[in-house]
């Protein structure tokens, strides 16, 4: 099918002989779609010469749903199921872009408690994306024990996640014009245990990699891409920042609160494997310290806006009142019918720039859903990054890019 | 305002010793084994399992009131609701009380992704989702679950609002199955 579909780059018709390692004679191999280190379903045709990487042709689609067709056919509401299965590794913060988006177009604002507990629903699942990929991509390096360490830690923030959400993984836990359910009982203990705790992980973590001297040599100076080249082929978040580019969506456009909280933005200087690592593991250590504020300035009240056009109503009502039983009918037969319009919002999910471009022609299901997901665009600086390179620093490249096929396929 | 990032400080390589790799390697050693002494952290599924919060979101099922009657009244909300389609009714006519009950109400659980959507809109408190993630079958039919085995996996929940109270005491005893 693949052969036939896609044929592989053109080699070049003059190679100089004895220029290259094997006489200018070039293989053409496949690494995935079924490669441990491709996280995912990635397909990568590679065309080597000995072992230097000469072109690397990234073919994506083996995880393709039609995410963005399947949401012309449904409420806005049922929608966000859907979004879990974007970043798998990170729901919560799909979630929370996926709502935003629809906010932005119905112009609803959330109460000030539903902002907070977002924001700890996108720092946690920061953490976790971060240390999921700090624990596979040294894994693919042959660092096997950071993948137990992180892994460790992961289970902390998942229990925490189980106990908010009722999940695990497929978290569906905002909504439109609010949350699914307010924090259960001790959950911001839970929370500001990990917070205590995690810092200490994180320094051992580092201890591990940061000055290990077989980490350095994979990957320092591997896969680098200058800023200019990066801000071209679109890469955002850690991969962006990894060449020095202070660019962060909370910053540069806050939502949900974000610019009162306190934290830097880091950057790195040499835009290679080890310099997006960096950035990653700062990146952490923000987080923590943005969950912590977001603990410290929690405020009381309604998580929900008060919509009965929007937000179904309280389920003892739905119970025994006329009213709010068809209000309940109404919104998850009808929905809800934001104004005719088109806009785009975006998040700094955890990949980088995550975007939901809505059109609305004031029906109850969007005109269009379009979802800019940072992966697929990563992917595109694999060639940028790995021509010229080995072919086990593409693996450190590929790592180091952190790409989510669920994402990329959509 | 242009943003103002931090740099991130980068290792450098340090002196012939390092170059012997190891500093690095025992340093690395000495981390894992410290790790040795600690609590451990790995548990022995299937002996031991998971403690599930509360509001954990396994498998949905149908449950009865105190009087063993079936709550669903087939309002096909769920239906409609259930993001994936997995969720098949027929309605019948019952002869007491509310009227009307699902005559088939499948669960096709190959399908079903757990968002329990149809436990938030339920306007009858009639579809629940227990605890139970461990689901087997050998083929494709196995799996698509029939009212019977959800009533059963459902059981008895009790009602913290009765709202049939004066219906059902104008109806008499009406039970429906």
């Amino acid at each position: 099918m693949d052969s036939a579909s896609a044929p592989p780059p053109p080699m070049p018709s003059e190679v100089p002989r004895g220029e290259d390692a094997l006489h200018g004679e070039r293989m053409v191999i496949n690494m995935g779609p079924s490669h441990p280190s491709t996280h995912g379903v990635l397909r990568l045709v590679l065309t080597l010469d000995g072992e230097v990487v000469k072109a690397v042709q990234p073919h994506v689609g083996y995880l393709h749903r039609g995410m963005e067709k399947i949401a012309e056919n449904m409420t806005y509401h049922q929608f966000i199921p859907y979004t879990d299965r974007l970043d798998y590794l990170a729901p919560l913060s799909n979630n929370v872009a996926y709502v935003l988006a629809v906010e932005k177009l119905m112009g609803i604002t959330v109460p000030p408690r539903a902002q907070v507990i977002r924001v700890i629903c996108c720092e946690i699942a920061r953490i976790s994306a971060h240390l999921l990929w700090l624990g596979t991509g040294a894994l693919d390096l042959g660092a096997a024990t950071v993948f137990f360490h992180t892994f460790r830690e992961r289970e902390t923030l998942y229990n925490i996640i189980e106990s908010l959400t009722g999940t695990r993984l497929t978290t569906t836990y905002t909504r439109v014009g609010g949350l699914m359910n307010d924090l259960p009982a001790g959950w911001t203990g839970q929370v500001r245990s990990f917070v205590e705790a995690f810092p200490k992980a994180l320094d051992e973590l580092d201890a591990l990699l940061t000055g290990n001297r077989i980490w350095m040599k994979r990957t320092q100076g591997i896969g680098r891409i200058g800023a200019a080249q990066a801000i071209g082929l679109g890469l955002t978040g850690p991969n962006l920042r990894g060449c020095g580019v202070a660019y962060d969506v909370r910053k540069t456009e806050p939502y949900s609160g974000y610019e009162a909280y306190e934290f830097e933005v880091p950057i790195g200087s040499e835009g290679d494997a080890y310099d997006r690592y960096l950035v990653r593991l700062a990146e952490m250590r923000q987080s923590s310290r943005i969950l912590d504020q977001a603990l410290r300035m929690l405020p009381e009240g309604p998580i929900n806006i008060d919509d009965p056009k929007v937000i179904l109503p309280k389920k003892d009502r739905v119970l025994t009142k006329m009213e709010e039983l068809i209000e309940q009918f109404m919104i998850v037969t009808e929905g809800f019918k934001p104004p005719a319009g088109e806009i785009y919002h975006a998040i700094e999910a955890p990949k980088g720039e995550l975007g939901f471009y809505l059109r609305s022609e004031g029906g109850k299901s969007p005109y269009r859903l379009k979802i800019r997901s940072p992966s697929f665009i990563s992917l595109q600086a694999i060639e940028t990054m790995a021509v010229g390179g080995l072919l086990s620093d593409l693996i450190a490249v590929v790592a180091s890019l952190d790409p989510v096929m669920g994402e990329v396929d959509r | 305002m242009p943003l103002k990032g931090t740099p991130v400080k980068r290792a450098a390589h340090a002196g012939l010793l390092a170059a012997t790799y190891l500093p690095s390697i025992l340093k690395g050693m000495w981390i894992t084994l410290r790790h040795i002494f600690r609590r451990k952290v790995t548990m022995q599924y299937p002996e031991e399992t998971w403690k599930l919060p509360d509001n954990y979101r396994g498998l949905p099922a149908l449950v009865r009131d105190d009087q063993a009657r079936v709550k669903c009244v087939a309002c096909f909300l769920c239906e409609y609701v259930c993001p994936p389609k997995a969720i098949h009714i027929e309605a019948q006519e019952i002869p007491t009380g509310v009227e009307k009950g699902p005559k088939v109400f499948d669960i096709n659980m190959l399908r079903c992704i757990m968002c329990g959507y149809c436990e938030e809109v339920c306007p009858e408190q009639a579809i629940f989702l227990t605890k139970e993630y461990t689901t087997v079958g050998v083929n494709r039919e196995e799996m698509i679950y029939h009212k019977d085995r959800l009533l059963e996996m459902g059981g008895i929940r009790p009602d913290p609002i009765k709202k049939w109270a004066h219906l059902t005491a104008e109806a008499g005893s009406g039970t429906h199955r």
